[in-house]
């Protein structure tokens, strides 16, 4: 099981499309999928037409009271399935706090999932605290949408600082450029030098597009409803990248016979 | 899915199918109008409309082994493959295996061993419950199988519902009305529960809750586990006793022939095993209560009987040698295990010779009259007018005879004796044996088991005696044969030495064990257990 995360210290970055657009890739692959909506604002869950609601709450899921498994639902798409968000998420860093091991609590969480899912992908709310800290420890991949700006790019390197002090586990870093517009010298410019420069930085850059934007009307990923178009092209590239990045084959498994 | 609610079978009239052009059409008309309020609607698919054509076969053994042990086994061939789907009786998945894109051209061809799969959970799973048994196609259907979306009031899939027109192909052509199956996307099995009450409670739908598998045989004219190595004959204690015996007797024809398709095409070794067991089981009765058929009959058959069993006899030791070569194997200390190889070569040679003579015999006109000639004599006992002796009678009085013939031959066995009074007592013990099977439905089971049980500690012990040295026999033989064939490596010899050094030793071990089994056969609680058995009955 590889677990992928996608972080930013920064909201409104493209986080969420990703993650979503990801899952679906992975699990139109064969690869079976679970998505983690951890923002207490529920956009994935929203997404995909599931209530944000968690019997018990972030706190049962958190302590072990209930088990991880019982909150998961089913999205519309073969292989998919996701552990909505709730409102009580916005409490899950004092949850950890009075937890054993509060940094290892996700991985500690996931693991019981190994046999039930190939790939898990973390969508994390926008912060720095101790769910961001689990997080990075729980993820093997973390996808890092970037606008580009040099203020972001120095905030990754901070975040790469803050993952070179662990022990043990880390994290690789796939960074990338999101909501790139077209038309700023700026964002093309850095857009195509940085990815050149750095080998934490992927080579697929996601533009801003409204067909993106539209994905909260049609409530699916671009990627569903729009497959060939240049939104969900760049999308399969990106996932082809962080494939590879986990050591992932182009396909898991056949889908079912039909 | 492990909440599945059963299938729906909706009436032809009920929920009519939709236009053979179905691509974004709406759910049918009626199904649409029945569900307006309830919340849920019926959709096509998120990629338009699934209507697919799918090719099942449901493979068992011949003795309905998986069955039994309540799994299924389906193979699903489609557009995109094969796939192989072993499941629980409620449908719960237990392992797969898919063959598609370019391991399509490997999808395993069908009767054949288990073995045959790809390494991995369902060759394994499949092994410990198939044994030796081969795996032959038990039905076949088409299904044109339409699927559509279930979407509760937030436009959320909440269940897949398939219809499925089947058509039974095999084991007869036969046509199923079309089934409803909901299926629950997970964390929604409440709201797809409530749909399948919906669905089911519509005008002319009834509910199914047999699995896909029962369904089919049931439409096709069989029984699933229609076939065990058991004899099931309901005999009661006051019926004439000519009456009985023809009724066992055409039981027993009845395996015979059934294993006999499976033996001339050599599908696993258990079709003659059984094929045998039913000559065996035939011989012995004729010859301890046969005397109640027509004057003439015993006396005509017994002799067709005995060519018959010795007809399968040398194939079946080769098949014994071959089962337990990778044991043997096994447990070299001194030789190497390719060593061995062209002893196994030999055996396999051989036995491809045996089967040749024996799948001849079966096919023989000689063959074909013993059927025919019993089946008609049997017809003519089963309505005999003469009531007495009784089953009752005639099941205490030979099961009492076998018992006393059992009790003097091990009487007189000693640590000296010559193996051929083991061999005897073997004999008499298979004799009790097939008496207590034969007329188990006259006695209660608990009874009727206990008396099998000790019975049957003492068989094993005889059989490992007699088998070691049978097996040991034939390695002298063997060992002649291959040298005079003077191609087979000192080796392998010296390996076939070891071999026959390993047989003396468990048939030492089997002699040592024989007295205190038989002592307790013998003993007082062990002769009370039969005799309770020729004394109560079960009418």
């Amino acid at each position: 099981m590889k677990i992928f995360a996608t972080y930013n210290i920064k909201g409104g970055v493209g986080k969420t499309s990703t993650a979503v657009n990801l899952g679906y890739l992975a699990a139109r692959d064969g690869y079976r999928v679970l998505l983690w909506d951890l923002d207490p604002q529920g956009a994935a869950s929203f997404l995909f037409r599931i209530r944000p609601r968690v019997k018990g709450g972030g706190k049962a899921l958190i302590r072990g009271t209930r088990p991880v498994d019982d909150a998961i639902k089913g999205t519309d798409f073969e292989n998919l399935d996701l552990l909505p968000a709730d409102f009580t998420y916005r409490n899950l860093d004092l949850i950890l706090d009075g937890a054993k091991k509060p940094a290892r609590r996700l991985a500690s969480l996931l693991a019981p999932l190994r046999s039930e899912y190939d790939v898990v992908i973390l969508d994390c709310p926008p912060s720095i605290s101790l769910l961001s800290e689990s997080v990075l420890h729980a993820a093997d991949v973390l996808l890092v949408p970037l606008i580009p700006t040099t203020l972001s790019v120095r905030t990754l390197d901070q975040l790469t600082d803050f993952i070179g002090g662990f022990t043990g586990k880390r994290p690789q870093i796939l960074a990338f450029f999101s909501m790139i517009d077209q038309r700023k010298r700026l964002h093309k410019q850095i857009a195509q030098e940085l990815p050149a420069q750095r080998a934490d930085f992927a080579a697929t850059v996601i533009p801003a597009l409204s067909l993106i934007e539209q994905m909260s009307v049609e409530r699916a990923p671009v990627t569903a409803f729009s497959p060939r178009s240049q939104a969900a092209r760049r999308y399969s590239e990106l996932w082809a990248e962080a494939r590879a990045r986990a050591g992932l084959s182009p396909s898991a498994r056949p889908g079912p016979a039909d | 899915m492990p909440d599945a609610p059963p299938d729906l079978v909706p009436e032809a009239a009920g929920v009519p199918a939709p236009p053979d052009a179905l691509t974004d059409a709406p759910p049918d008309a009626l199904t649409a109008a029945k569900l307006s309020g309830s919340g849920f609607s019926l959709v096509n698919g998120v990629h338009g409309a699934r209507r697919t054509t799918i090719r099942r076969t449901w493979l068992d053994t011949f003795d309905w082994r998986l069955y039994r042990a309540g799994l299924t086994l389906e193979q699903v061939t489609g557009r995109g493959g094969t796939e192989l789907r072993l499941t629980g009786r409620d449908g719960t998945g237990v392992a797969a295996e898919q063959f598609q894109g370019a391991a399509r051209g490997r999808a395993p061809r069908w009767p054949g061993q288990p073995d045959a799969l790809p390494a991995g959970p369902l060759a394994e799973r499949l092994a410990s419950v198939v044994g030796v048994r081969a795996l032959l196609p038990v039905a076949r259907a088409t299904s044109a199988v339409r699927e559509q979306r279930a979407l509760n009031d937030d436009a959320k899939t909440i269940a897949r519902v398939t219809a499925d027109q089947m058509s039974v192909t095999y084991p007869a052509a036969a046509q199923l009305p079309e089934r409803l199956a909901v299926s629950a996307v997970r964390g929604y099995q409440a709201q797809a529960s409530r749909l399948a009450g919906l669905l089911a409670a519509l005008p002319g739908v009834t509910t199914d809750e047999r699995p896909a598998l029962e369904a089919v045989l049931a439409a096709a004219g069989r029984r699933a586990g229609d076939y065990s190595g058991r004899i099931d004959v309901q005999l009661t204690a006051g019926m004439p006793a000519a009456t009985a015996m023809a009724s066992v007797f055409t039981t027993l024809l009845g395996m015979l022939e059934a294993n006999v398709p499976g033996t001339i095409s050599d599908l696993d070794t258990e079709f003659l095993h059984d094929l045998r067991v039913s000559v065996r089981r035939t011989r012995s009765a004729l010859k301890l209560a046969g005397q109640v058929l027509p004057r003439g009959v015993r006396a005509r058959f017994q002799p067709e009987f005995k060519w018959l069993g010795d007809l399968t006899t040398p194939t079946r030791d080769l098949d014994v040698y071959l089962l337990g070569l990778p044991d043997m194997t096994a447990r070299l200390v001194g030789a190497d295990e390719a060593d061995l190889e062209p002893f196994g070569d030999h055996l396999r040679r051989a036995r491809g010779r045996a089967q040749r003579e024996l799948a001849g015999g079966l096919r023989s006109a000689r063959f074909g009259h013993l059927c025919r000639d019993w089946r008609d004599a049997l017809d003519e006992a089963a309505a005999t007018t003469r009531r007495r002796p009784t089953a009752e009678a005639l099941a205490a009085s030979s099961i009492a005879a076998v018992h006393r013939r059992v009790l003097t031959s091990g009487a007189v066995i000693t640590a000296v004796s010559p193996p051929e009074s083991l061999h005897d007592l073997r004999k008499r013990c298979k004799e009790l044996r097939y008496l207590l099977e034969i007329f188990a439905s006259l006695h209660a089971p608990s009874v009727q088991w206990r008396a099998v049980q000790e019975l049957k500690g003492l068989q094993d012990c005889l059989g490992e005696f007699q088998d070691t040295d049978v097996q040991r026999a034939e390695l002298r033989a063997f060992a002649v044969q291959m040298m005079d064939e003077r191609r087979t490596p000192a080796q392998t010899l010296l390996a076939m030495g070891e071999i026959a050094a390993g047989l003396a030793r468990r048939q030492r071990r089997a002699r040592s064990q024989f007295a205190g089994l038989f002592a307790d056969f013998a003993s007082p609680a062990g002769r009370a257990r039969i005799a309770a058995l020729t004394r109560q009955a079960v009418s």
